[in-house]
């Protein structure tokens, strides 16, 4: 594999699978520790209303109104499942399970039902995504990576993901210390005169808008393994969060390129043509990881 | 672009199609076919809602939506396999059979993981769900590279589609469902008990452990059987809603078990019927979202449990506190301000428009002065500890002490007596 094909075909593509799988393991340190580790399953499922909503809104299919009905819809989520919760005095997982089915069959009955056959915007894109398709066609070899001409041309996702990195990367760094003690001892962080309920909301909220972000371009399997995979194996690996999220970090990696690699190359390998679901190996990796860390990893088992 | 607006294709069939269609479909009229995955979908639903009382009870609604999406993988595989054999891959019941195989497999991934690692059982749950699923879209990847793998329709399980179903398959989903359903009212009992006092029940020799596994077997159950009708990705609503549902009307146990059947069955009822009625549309969503108009409304109206009742206890509640406060400030003669006090005293004829208190008004609220004076006393001794503890400002002291302990309270009170000179 030469230079000349690997950066326009596969380099963006495992950049763009990078970003994604870190952005989401980031805070699904704190999510898998919070108990809160199916937010992420919530939130992905909500989207695509949100998403169906935006585009018979406003007659498009353009990123910004996607964007804003998927963070829209995440928001109307979260605060249903907490309406709910409260009003109806019902454990927290049952209302989840109540709002985000609905709020799914919702979305998928809209977009049967109404006339987006004309436009790329189907039930199976939302859940798969379409990692393989972002390529970049302006590159011809590693020098493009220097070309201020062919840069131009990068898929938008690209540098969107890598900006929304950088954002939850950033909340996660400037609120560390609050975040590590609300997390482990929330009655402690009170105490210390820390405001939980809105540092925890802040929480859920950057998670749905790296999930928000994530799933426009690769679908929401991954964004839901990437949330608790890699961290739930991190786990497994230290008592310590510094290093646990540091580990998320390098798994998240490992599953990101290992699963692109082989859902691109492993049916050549065993002599098949064609590839196989790029977001589904890597979701598929990611369980692997997890499944080696937890017969093997060195704190695996409850503290005794 | 408001003005570029199209008339959704949904509002022009219903324009085309008039309500007899509907009406056909849920009189059972619409085709044995029909008729039968009408019948697999209340069947389905009613086992549904009642097995997952159990799962709701046991505070495991969400292990469902691992071992649903499980399923995924399974289907993909079980297609490969009848490929490899020779068949064309599409044998309802071989496809059923590889979704179970799966859904097991990843159930007791769940519970390894929960019991044997530190993970959390959600976390545990959210890792099985995801990455079966994503394994499950590389199988399918797979299929459609292959030659038989065009048709195969395998989509289908996602969302659930009923429409163009063969007769034997449609046979056999309502025969699965009504044996599901059978299963479930006769593990009933057992699975209610290990539900609310597992020690309990270990203790009076029932085995939990294998209670357990019967109520994920009959989730297993309802999960396959509803991969065709309600599709993988919204069966998880079909074990939860319901009994969510129910919970709202009642206190007991064994009518949570029949309300949340009645509703998963009216769910699953009327949701076919009306996918059968209108075309395109897929049969899971439907449901689902019938299912959630039985929510809200149980959400808004039920008794006691409701946000309707609620908010009326709390208006009624609000009402006498201001009464009883405006009717203490009266007593001593202070000047009353606040609104809902004024109109309440005055639609109760207490005072007048211009705040006079009337003869009523004055006799009321010596009453009140008298009762917090005695109230007063109750609370400073100890024999009547017991009723001091149910004073609420509000409660007439006659409905808590008996005659004989007022008359006593009344004798220490400060009597009337000559102002000396």
């Amino acid at each position: 594999m030469t230079g000349s094909e690997f950066v326009p075909l596969s380099l963006p593509p495992s950049l763009i699978g990078i970003c994604v799988a870190v952005a989401c393991a980031l805070p699904g340190n704190f999510l898998v520790l919070r108990r809160q580790a199916l937010i992420g399953d919530a939130i992905s499922h909500v989207v695509l209303p949100g998403i169906v909503v935006a585009f018979l809104i406003s007659g498009v299919v353009a990123k910004l109104p996607m964007l804003l009905g998927a963070a829209g819809a995440a928001v109307v989520a979260v605060a249903a499942i907490e309406l709910i919760r409260r009003l109806g005095k019902i454990e927290p997982g049952a209302a989840m399970g109540v709002v985000f089915t609905t709020m799914f069959a919702g979305g998928v009955l809209l977009l049967e039902k109404s006339d987006t056959s004309s436009v790329h915007l189907d039930v199976e894109h939302a859940l798969f995504g379409n990692l393989e398709s972002l390529i970049w066609l302006d590159a011809t070899g590693w020098s493009s990576v220097f070309d201020i001409d062919a840069l131009a041309g990068l898929p938008v996702e690209l540098p969107r993901m890598a900006i929304t990195l950088i954002g939850v990367a950033l909340f996660i760094a400037i609120f560390w210390r609050p975040l590590k003690i609300s997390t482990f001892d929330e009655g402690f962080a009170r105490t210390m005169g820390m405001r939980t309920g809105p540092l925890g909301l802040a929480l859920v909220i950057v998670s749905a808008i790296a999930a928000v972000a994530a799933f426009d371009a690769v679908g929401s399997i991954i964004v839901i393994a990437m949330f608790i995979c890699p961290p739930a194996a991190a786990r497994l690996m230290t008592n310590r969060l510094e290093t646990q999220v540091a580990w998320s970090v390098a798994f998240a990696i490992l599953a990101a390129i290992s699963g692109y690699m082989i859902a691109g190359y492993g049916p050549l390998w065993i002599g098949f043509h064609g590839s196989v679901s790029a977001a589904g190996m890597i979701a598929t990796m990611s369980g692997v990881i997890l499944g080696i860390a937890a017969v093997k990893g060195p704190h695996r088992q409850r503290a005794t | 672009m408001v003005g570029a607006w199209p008339v959704p294709r949904w509002i022009r069939s219903l324009q085309r199609r008039p309500k007899p269609v509907l009406f056909d479909a849920l009189t059972l009229q619409l085709g044995y076919n029909a008729t039968l995955v009408t019948i697999g979908a209340t069947l389905l639903g009613m086992a549904a809602g009642v097995g997952g009382t159990f799962l709701f009870l046991r505070k495991r609604a969400l292990v469902s939506d691992a071992i649903s999406h499980a399923t995924l993988p399974g289907i993909g595989l079980a297609f490969i396999i009848m490929v490899a054999l020779g068949g064309d891959g599409r044998s309802l019941i071989g496809l059923l059979g590889g979704a179970a195989v799966s859904a097991g497999l990843g159930l007791l991934c769940v519970s390894w993981l929960s019991t044997r690692t530190r993970l959390a059982e959600d976390a545990a749950i959210g890792a099985v769900l995801s990455v079966f699923f994503g394994f499950g879209v590389v199988v399918l990847t797979i299929i459609q590279t292959m030659n038989a793998g065009r048709q195969a329709g395998l989509e289908g399980f996602l969302l659930g589609s009923t429409a163009g179903m063969l007769r034997s398959d449609a046979a056999i989903l309502a025969g699965a469902a009504a044996l599901t359903l059978a299963l479930v009212l006769l593990l009933r009992r057992p699975l209610t008990l290990a539900a609310f006092d597992p020690e309990y029940a270990t203790a009076s020799g029932q085995n939990v452990t294998r209670n357990d596994l019967a109520m994920m077997g009959i989730v297993l159950a309802v999960t396959v059987v509803g991969l065709k009708i309600v599709g993988l990705i919204l069966i998880v609503a079909l074990l939860i809603i319901p009994p969510v549902t129910a919970r709202f009307w009642t206190e007991r146990t064994d009518h949570v078990v029949l309300i949340s059947g009645i509703a998963g069955g009216v769910s699953g009822y009327v949701g076919a019927a009306i996918s059968a009625a209108i075309p395109d549309v897929p049969t899971g969503p439907i449901i689902v979202l019938v299912g959630f108009a039985l929510f809200a409304l149980s959400l808004l109206l039920a008794p006691r449990r409701g946000v309707m009742s609620s908010f009326l206890r709390h208006r009624s509640f609000q009402r006498r506190v201001h009464l009883r406060q405006g009717l203490l400030a009266m007593a001593q003669s202070q000047p009353i301000y606040e609104g809902l006090t004024l109109r309440l005293l005055r639609r109760a004829d207490l005072v007048r428009p211009d705040g006079v208190p009337t003869n009523s008004g004055q006799a009321r609220a010596a009453k009140a002065m008298l009762d917090e004076a005695r109230w007063s006393i109750v609370r400073g001794d100890q024999s009547y500890e017991a009723a001091a503890a149910l004073y609420d400002g509000l409660t007439d002291i006659e409905t808590l002490l008996t005659p004989d302990q007022i008359t006593e309270i009344d004798g220490r009170l400060a009597a009337p007596s000559e102002v000396p000179a």
